[in-house]
């Protein structure tokens, strides 16, 4: 369903994913775990096209993301859904227009199957009746159902969740592991979730990818990361700090920038 | 050397900025002539909406600011007038300066105080709320979706603001003709059309025109590349006003320029 093949990003000059190559299956639950600063977002901006890769290719539904016409981008991106890391809603219409607004611009339908397909998306994520509230009138987690609820307006093929659970008390963020686990049990949706929650990515991970400083370090089933014995995979699932500056000269390098004799 | 070096960057930075502008405007073009051919409709609710704030809202302001521009002209004048016992010329000093050139230009300020500013504001937030992405990843483009609207709005209201601007002026003019130059209401209003020719009020249209174009596209450029965060919203909309000040007197001259040489014939 996905494919990446030694995939490099760089931002003005900075090299942020270097080679980056795996696959995904249809149907499956891939989680994409790191650090901050690992890389794992700007990855997911380069799968959904919102980042073009300085090399190598990305392959989504059997095109190659980056070297197709803006109309068979566009063909590619109704397919998909994103949910975004604060929402992304759009603050100028109500939850309802948000969710309605990729069958408005995308489909023939009469206003009033727009109506009702928006009602059942969101009851899907449990916000039924709050269409006519504005998104400023939500709480954090309301405001990530409603976003989960506009990226299924077009019933994708694959869904992709940036931090779902950032930012979120634990009670709201199992709701919305508990939403994601029903969408694939429901709709055999490929999904690719972009965390650094090591329960939520437990909970939700047919696969988990685990990046570090743009890197692949590991990729495997939950099962085989628990037991894997790589030492960042261990670092990073034991919650280990990064170890201080063990060294005095290289801590006396560190502050003078100059080369110890 | 190293100056010959500062001043080529500089140049080359301006004249990218200016093509950023040209294709944004490109774009929005694109989208508001070609796009309904291509089975994507024109926005049109969102562009009444934008006329509806950038033009029908300015008006209040714009026509006490344009009233009082007319007043001041016509002290000004009088106070060169006045020595040559010539008057009764107020009222087509007022109308001329009004129509060519503080009617059109006045406007633009206003507007770009008003909707440019906006314009970067609302761009910019979406970009750092990640709604420009949203936009994106739904297959949406959002020139077509945010840009184009404002476009239409601005190109079309900006004239008519113009044309209101003008009477306003003339209007303030008249009030100082009235109660210092021994003119009555309906003379200053005839004397001040006999003054103007069509030509007069045109250009001035013309240019109010270009100015909408101006304005828009570097509202909505600035919007566009906002970076992250709240700071840079604040500083995108504080470029987008000094840029457009700066463009639209720049535009002016230009057309004025223009405007003089062909007229010369």
């Amino acid at each position: 369903m996905i494919s990446l093949r030694d995939v490099r990003v760089s931002y003005s000059g900075r090299e942020i994913l270097h080679g980056t190559t795996f696959d995904v299956q249809r149907g499956e639950t891939l989680v994409i775990l790191g650090g901050s600063g690992s890389g794992k977002s700007t990855l997911l901006r380069t799968l959904v096209g919102l980042e073009k890769p300085t090399s190598g290719e990305v392959w989504i539904a059997g095109k190659n993301f980056s070297a197709i016409s803006g109309a068979e981008r566009d063909a590619i991106r109704k397919k998909i859904g994103m949910s975004f890391q604060g929402g992304a809603l759009f603050g100028s219409m109500t939850v309802g227009e948000n969710v309605a607004l990729p069958l408005r611009e995308h489909t023939k339908l009469e206003a009033s199957t727009i109506d009702i397909m928006v009602r059942l998306k969101l009851d899907q994520v449990g916000l039924s009746g709050y269409e006519q509230y504005m998104p400023s009138q939500l709480s954090g987690g309301m405001k990530k159902r409603a976003a989960v609820a506009r990226a299924l307006a077009m019933d994708p093929e694959i869904l992709f969740f940036d931090e779902p659970s950032a930012g979120l008390d634990p009670i709201i963020a199992a709701g919305i592991d508990q939403l994601i686990l029903d969408l694939k049990q429901a709709f055999r949706m490929t999904i690719i979730v972009v965390t650094h929650e090591l329960a939520s990515a437990f909970l939700i991970a047919d696969r988990m990818v685990l990046i570090n400083k743009g890197d692949v370090v590991a990729m495997g089933t939950a099962k085989e990361m628990q037991n894997s014995t790589h030492p960042r995979v261990r670092q990073f699932m034991d919650r280990v700090p990064e170890p201080a500056v063990a060294q005095e000269l290289d801590y006396l390098q560190m502050l003078t920038e100059q080369q110890p004799r | 050397m190293e100056f010959a070096r500062k001043v080529g960057a500089a140049v080359i930075n301006a004249l990218s900025y200016l093509g950023s502008l040209a294709a944004l405007g490109g774009r929005a073009a694109f989208a508001a002539f070609i796009g309904p051919f291509l089975g994507r409709p024109v926005r049109f609710q969102s562009a009444v909406e934008q006329a509806m704030e950038a033009g029908v809202r300015a008006l209040p302001i714009l026509s006490l600011i344009t009233f009082f521009i007319g007043l001041i002209l016509a002290l000004q004048s009088a106070y060169e007038l006045k020595r040559f016992g010539a008057l009764n010329y107020v009222a087509s000093a007022v109308a001329i300066s009004m129509s060519r050139e503080l009617g059109p230009l006045i406007t633009a300020i206003v507007v770009i105080g008003r909707s440019g500013s906006a314009f970067a504001a609302e761009i910019g937030t979406m970009k750092v709320s990640e709604e420009i992405d949203a936009l994106e990843t739904m297959a949406i483009d959002p020139v077509h979706f945010l840009v184009t609207p404002k476009f239409i709005a601005m190109v079309l209201m900006l004239p008519c603001l113009t044309i209101w601007a003008n009477s306003m002026g003339i209007l303030g003019g008249s009030l100082f003709g009235v109660l210092q130059a021994d003119f009555t209401w309906g003379r200053y209003i005839r004397a001040s059309l006999e003054a103007l020719f069509l030509r007069d009020v045109v250009t001035g249209l013309i240019k109010s025109f270009m100015f909408g174009v101006t304005i828009t596209a570097v509202g909505c450029l600035e919007g566009l590349s906002t970076g992250g965060g709240a700071e840079q919203v604040g500083r995108s909309t504080t470029r987008a006003v000094v840029v457009s000040i700066f463009l639209v007197i720049l535009v002016d001259l230009v057309f004025t320029t223009l405007f003089f040489f062909l007229g010369a014939h």
